[in-house]
């Protein structure tokens, strides 16, 4: 039995090196993911019959309190696109005018997030769109309120994603109000993001709107980042103390949105990402 | 003969199948980093009892699926889940006439272990996680240990009566 396990020992080390170093177990990984799934639905069942329970004993009363919320909201959010349509014409003119190619809209696609905790160390989520439905690595994923994070690892029928709070995270945001671009680190706190690399010159202040600069190629810019909450500045240190806190509410959102970047958006010439984040 | 195999098989198995349903069932913020290792209590337990029909093989798959449904390093679980098993069943005759207390520090120690080899293999593949709460399993699954071997016990019992 010695043997057996030195040899399985060898073949797990083998197995950890190929998947470190490229990823040649990609269809490994998907072959045991497509063994896994039913346990995940298995699992992810009592929350979805929760909800459902819920949904189907609403009173009569609330239903039509919602509805007429909802009416009012889509009164006002189709106002705002209609506003939305001319800037967008104008912007494509504009644009023309410039020379510069039009940026394409964005496809946008609805994923629900499994009630599945993949692991505990890191801030990820299992959504039910898989390489099937063309979901790719480091896609980006974003709620209504703002970038929720970005595909790590595709299943076929489901996908791995991390948060932008993940230790491990990091994005290419700007400052909306004046364009001061810098990266947003996770903290490993749901509720805050650190920005480490701004001097303590920097015009920046609380309660600045960040949004996904595009730099880095994984996030399509202008989406909602985070705002910042406090801003410290220490004389004797070179960088600012900046925080903040993202717009999604990351730990309470149920149904995200993939994003598949149109290919023309990547029309900055520029050498792509100081930093780029993997893993 | 066959029959005494499926017989024997079977509560592995399915106790496996819901270890591995409550690793991966979410919990309350607060709790989820004591969410012990099942399926490493599991693997010792089965280890411990049947050192010949469950044995390096089957815990080394069991920790390949681990690594799946957890997005680790493909072969991290595994290795971890490998040596662990090696261990006990290694020394599965003296566990078994352990008092209680004993086996409960054995499975302490063994925890730990794991949870070192997780860790190393993270340090050297750069996968940073040190917080505090890291070492948290090891303390939840040592505290559920008696609990899970009287329950596992019946269900061995159970099995073998029945089957």
């Amino acid at each position: 039995m010695g043997t057996r396990t030195l040899v399985l020992v060898l073949i797990s080390i083998l197995l950890m090196y190929f998947d470190h170093r490229e990823n040649h177990l990609d269809t490994v990984r998907n072959g045991i993911g497509v063994a896994v799934y039913p346990i995940q639905l298995i699992v992810d069942a009592p929350f979805r019959f929760w909800d459902w329970l819920g949904e189907s004993t609403t009173s009569r009363n609330d239903l039509e309190r919602e509805l007429g919320r909802l009416k009012a909201e889509r009164l006002l959010t189709n106002a705002r696109l209609q506003r939305l349509t001319a800037l967008e014409a104008e912007n494509a003119r504009l644009r023309a005018l410039l020379d510069a190619r039009s940026k394409v809209r964005d496809e946008i696609r609805v994923a629900e997030i499994m009630a599945v905790d993949a692991n505990p160390y890191e801030h990820s989520l299992v959504i039910d769109i898989g390489s099937r439905d063309g979901a790719y690595d480091g896609q980006a994923i974003v709620s209504a309120d703002g970038v929720v994070g970005q595909v790590i690892k595709t299943g076929l029928m489901t996908s791995q994603a991390v948060l932008i709070s993940d230790t491990d995270h990091a994005l290419p945001v700007e400052v909306n109000r004046n364009g001061l671009r810098t990266i947003a680190v996770g903290t490993g706190e749901i509720d805050r993001l650190d920005l480490p690399f701004l001097p303590n010159n920097a015009d920046i202040r609380a309660g600045d709107l960040l949004v996904t600069s595009g730099l880095g190629g994984a996030f399509p810019a202008g989406y909602p980042v985070a705002v910042v909450d406090t801003v410290t500045r220490i004389p004797q240190e070179s960088f600012a103390d900046v925080n903040a806190k993202p717009s999604a509410a990351l730990d309470q959102v149920r149904e995200v949105m993939l994003i598949w970047s149109a290919p023309s958006v990547t029309d900055e010439d520029e050498p792509t990402s100081p930093e780029v984040d993997d893993e | 003969m066959s029959r005494e195999r499926a017989s024997r098989r079977l509560p592995v198995i399915g106790t496996l199948v819901v270890g591995l349903m409550l690793s991966i069932m979410p919990l309350p913020g607060w709790l989820a980093p004591f969410r012990p290792d099942w399926l490493t209590l599991l693997a010792i337990f089965w280890a411990m009892q049947l050192p010949r029909t469950w044995s390096v093989g089957s815990a080394w798959i069991i920790g390949i699926v681990l690594d799946v449904s957890y997005g680790t390093l493909l072969g991290q679980h595994a290795l971890a889940l490998c040596v662990i098993v090696f261990i006990t069943v290694r020394f599965h005759l003296l566990m078994r006439v352990f008092p209680v207390l004993q086996l409960t520090a054995t499975v302490f120690a063994l925890l730990a272990l794991y949870q070192f080899l997780l860790f190393w293999i993270n340090g050297v593949a750069g996968v940073s996680s040190l917080s505090i709460n890291y070492w948290a399993p090891i303390v939840s699954g040592t505290v559920i240990w008696p609990l899970l071997f009287i329950f596992l016990s019946g269900v061995r019992y159970r099995a073998r009566a029945g089957g």
